[in-house]
């Protein structure tokens, strides 16, 4: 129900304008973005060389957040959840593919069933395999969650099901950390190919031949950045398409935009809920086992801060928005890289949290998100 | 046998409280301290007393009731900003932190014979809460300043006064440490006497230097609305625990040894100063819920539209419940560090932040007793029965538990969402209801000028 405010004498118009004092909250942020730029235009220009590095460097973690953002921000778009457990599935993803790739050798089959294949198609083949199981084992236990877990309290109190998220993350964690099902440990990771790394100067790129470091000014990158980028664009698109062109899509915006005329219209709101998780599931299966190629260390908690991160990202690009995951994952990737490099390593949780505060409160529903519908 | 044996512990236990809470519900003052000082000499001579070999609580059930006083102070907190003013938190175990670590540091420095902590301490919350007041009581004459302009004007008094403690504090340094002695040879301000009234100051200022840093971080982050909340908070929990894992390198307080633990704490908390600081949480908790104020907390919980709408500020109303749920967090905080001795990051790690959100949701939101039978509860069958329970398991018992603590929370979310308690009250803690006074209802004038005009 629209209500015409402006031609209401009842709101009191002159109260609502007088906002005092408002330049001292402006004059801070403005201290604050001028003391930011400072500090990067400063290493900027003493050694740009190192400024792009850390760019690049935020960009692949900018790129494995949207991944698991997008899960995020699709669940929270549709049942207002925020799914503790989104993080722990990233988790499941990598340890699956860990899994499948030492104990079964899943990323080599081709060469085992067709001797003759040429080896990139066997790494590219294997490879897939290796990630697509990660992925259907990673929906499968998403729906399951959903079913079990979610479903039943899909009518009480939101909080009920934040705490019920809570319990499932915990227990995901813990049962991981169980000696018979991941163990506790922090386990190097198998990487299904090679991570082979290249620099780039002026002189061209080159890859980089081990024992021998790049020279000086020049900038490193490796195949597996180059992997994650195009992997997360394409989801991207993909996303883009399923939610805006096809049937399914129009029902999972239905759904997010009321539950109940939805229903009324005809759509199997339990089913679009089902296929919201399990798609953000899928991607978030995906996101882990570039992560664990990346990174090459696996523990059953790695998935709780890249998760809180990913939420946030998700909250930045105003939550709901597909290219608002995108666009916040980014920012928080770069904020994290560069402060790891110019501030402090361990402070780069703080930054990242408060840029969460700082963005909100000048754009309440992040950068992307439309204005809130008044509570109904 | 031994699990036997604790679950009739927790039993005694909620019989106990049951009974506490019902003798302090006696009309006559006499009684109700009569009834304080028993209760508390029970518990001291169940702890003192041996017969044999057999204890009635021993070493370890002193350790958890400790464990189980904080955890209900911070549950306490976390129940008032939770269950009775509806804003989710999962801040509350960094204000914990902020209170334990700040308590330990004024006792470790004095006992070494440096009263910069106390000082520093004492007159950055002296200052800072002035100046917070100040500033709070201006902005209230001047409605319409935006959120960002009220938190830059806080935050740089709150700077400004605290480095005027600082130079104060090094001021006073010099002419008190020689009275302080060192470690080996302690000054006459080192007696037992004053190190107890030292330890009382250190919990008071600890909680209340939570409760301002919850003030000027709740400013801000109360614009963001619910859920955003939570995860903000969650965020200071992460920053808080990161800042105490560099607290040696970022902060620079070298006694704290950042990851590696802050060891060398005095151990002055007994049951004596965790019961008196229980007691004076849940008396101050109970009077706040039942006063004007506590049907306004409520009102913001049930509605806040229509708390507005009654002219129910709910902005400050969230704001200050959130600093008074972190002043307890705080004292608990004090309470924890000098009963354990030693604090380590681990221990305010963003996981167990979860603690006493699990502990309240289980008690029943917004309700006291089931907050104080929660943590009391939960701390023994945790620590307690499960550990026995699980000890066949060898070292995989902990990782066990973790495992089972989710899942009963699962099943409690299904089967019984209002927690175990639901709204339950017991004895002292019930609402109670001001006598209605007979209004004498006297016709007015006109009335009575109308009435003889028609008669």
């Amino acid at each position: 129900m629209q209500q015409a405010v402006t031609s209401d004498p009842l709101t009191p118009v002159a109260y609502k304008s007088k906002k005092r004092l408002s330049w001292v909250g402006k004059g801070f942020l403005i201290l604050l973005a001028v003391g930011v730029l400072f500090i990067l235009g400063d290493n900027l220009i003493k050694n740009p060389a190192l400024f792009v590095q850390y760019v690049v460097d935020g960009l692949q973690l900018g790129f494995v957040y949207a991944l698991i953002a997008l899960g995020y921000t699709m669940v929270y778009g549709i049942v207002k959840l925020i799914n503790f457990a989104h993080g722990d599935i990233f988790m499941v993803g990598s340890f699956i593919s860990f899994f499948s790739i030492t104990e079964f050798n899943m990323h080599l089959w081709p060469a085992a069933l067709f001797p003759d294949l040429p080896k990139l198609l066997v790494v590219i083949i294997g490879t897939l395999t290796v990630i697509a199981v990660s992925m259907l084992v990673c929906v499968a236990l998403a729906v399951t969650i959903e079913k079990v877990a979610y479903k039943p309290l899909r009518d009480a109190p939101r909080i009920a099901a934040l705490i019920t998220a809570i319990g499932v993350s915990f227990f995901l964690e813990y049962f991981g950390a169980l000696y018979f099902v991941f163990s506790s440990r922090f386990i190097p990771y198998k990487q299904p190919f090679d991570v082979v790394a290249y620099y780039i100067n002026g002189s061209g790129i080159h890859q980089i031949v081990a024992g021998t470091p790049p020279p000086v000014g020049s900038i490193t990158f490796s195949n597996i950045f180059v992997i994650i980028v195009v992997v997360s664009i394409l989801v991207q698109i993909f996303l883009q398409f399923l939610v805006r062109r096809t049937k399914i899509g129009v029902a999972m915006r239905a759904t997010s935009y009321d539950k109940n005329a939805a229903r009324l219209m005809g759509i199997n709101v339990d089913q679009v809920v089902s296929f919201t998780f399990a798609i953000g599931s899928a991607f978030a299966g995906l996101g882990g086992v570039l992560y664990a190629i990346a990174y090459s260390q696996i523990w059953t908690q790695m998935g709780i801060l890249p998760g809180l991160k990913a939420f946030v990202a998700a909250v930045l690009g105003g939550i709901g928005s597909l290219p608002g995951a995108l666009v916040g994952a980014l920012i928080m990737g770069q904020a994290e890289a560069l402060t790891m490099g110019y501030i402090s390593t361990p402070m780069r949780d703080a930054v990242a949290f408060t840029i969460l505060i700082v963005v909100l409160l000048i754009r309440p529903t992040g950068i992307f998100g439309e204005p809130e519908k008044e509570k109904a | 046998m031994e699990i036997f044996i604790s679950i009739v512990k927790i039993a005694l236990i909620i019989a106990y409280f049951y009974g506490l809470l019902k003798v302090m519900d006696h009309s006559s003052i006499w009684v109700k301290i009569l009834g304080i000082v028993v209760a508390f000499g029970i518990v001291q001579l169940a702890l003192s007393l041996q017969f044999g070999d057999f204890q009635v609580l021993n070493a370890f059930d002193n350790g958890l009731l400790m464990q189980a006083c904080t955890m209900t102070m911070v549950a306490l907190g976390l129940n008032l900003i939770y269950g009775f003013n509806g804003q989710f938190s999962l801040g509350q175990w960094g204000f914990y932190g902020l209170g334990a670590y700040c308590a330990a540091d004024i006792t470790f420095r004095w006992a070494r014979g440096d009263s910069r902590g106390l000082f520093v301490v004492g007159f950055g919350v002296l200052f800072a809460g002035l100046a917070i007041w100040t500033i709070f009581k201006m902005l209230e004459k001047n409605r319409g300043v935006p959120v960002l302009s009220a938190f830059t004007l806080y935050l740089v008094a709150v700077v400004a006064s605290s480095a005027v403690a600082v130079v104060l504090g090094n001021l006073v340094n010099p002419v008190l440490s020689p009275l302080l002695g060192t470690i080996s040879e302690p000054g006459i301000l080192n007696s037992q006497i004053v190190k107890e009234i030292i330890f009382f100051l250190a919990i008071v200022l600890a909680g209340i230097f939570a409760a301002e840093v919850s003030f000027l971080f709740g400013l801000p982050v109360f614009t963001l609305g619910s859920d955003y909340f939570g995860i903000a908070t969650l965020g200071f929990s992460i920053v808080v625990y990161t800042l105490m894992n560099n607290s040696d390198t970022i902060l620079g307080f070298t006694e704290m040894k950042g990851g590696r633990g802050m060891i060398g704490i005095e151990k002055t908390t007994t049951w004596f100063w965790a019961f008196f600081f229980l007691l004076v949480v849940i008396i101050v908790m109970r009077n706040l819920i039942n006063s004007g104020i506590g049907r306004m907390i409520k009102a913001v919980r049930e509605d806040e539209t229509a708390a507005l709408a009654m002219g129910i500020n709910v902005a400050n109303n969230k704001l200050i419940v959130f600093v008074i749920g972190s002043l307890f967090a705080g004292i608990g905080g004090g309470v924890y560090a000098h009963y354990i001795g030693f604090l380590s990051p681990g221990t305010f790690s963003f996981i167990n932040s979860f603690n006493p959100l699990i502990i309240v949701v289980f008690g029943g939101l917004g309700s006291m007793t089931g907050t104080i039978t929660a943590s009391f509860g939960w701390t023994f069958f945790l620590e307690g029965l499960l550990r026995n329970l699980l000890s066949g398991l060898g070292t995989e018992a902990p990782t066990w538990r973790f495992v089972l603590y989710p899942i009963a929370l699962l099943l409690l979310m299904l089967l019984r969402p209002q927690g175990l308690l639901g709204t339950a009250e017991w004895g002292f803690l019930k609402t109670t209801f001001l006598k209605s006074k007979k209004i004498k209802i006297e016709p007015s004038e006109a009335a009575l000028a109308g009435k003889g005009e028609a008669g």
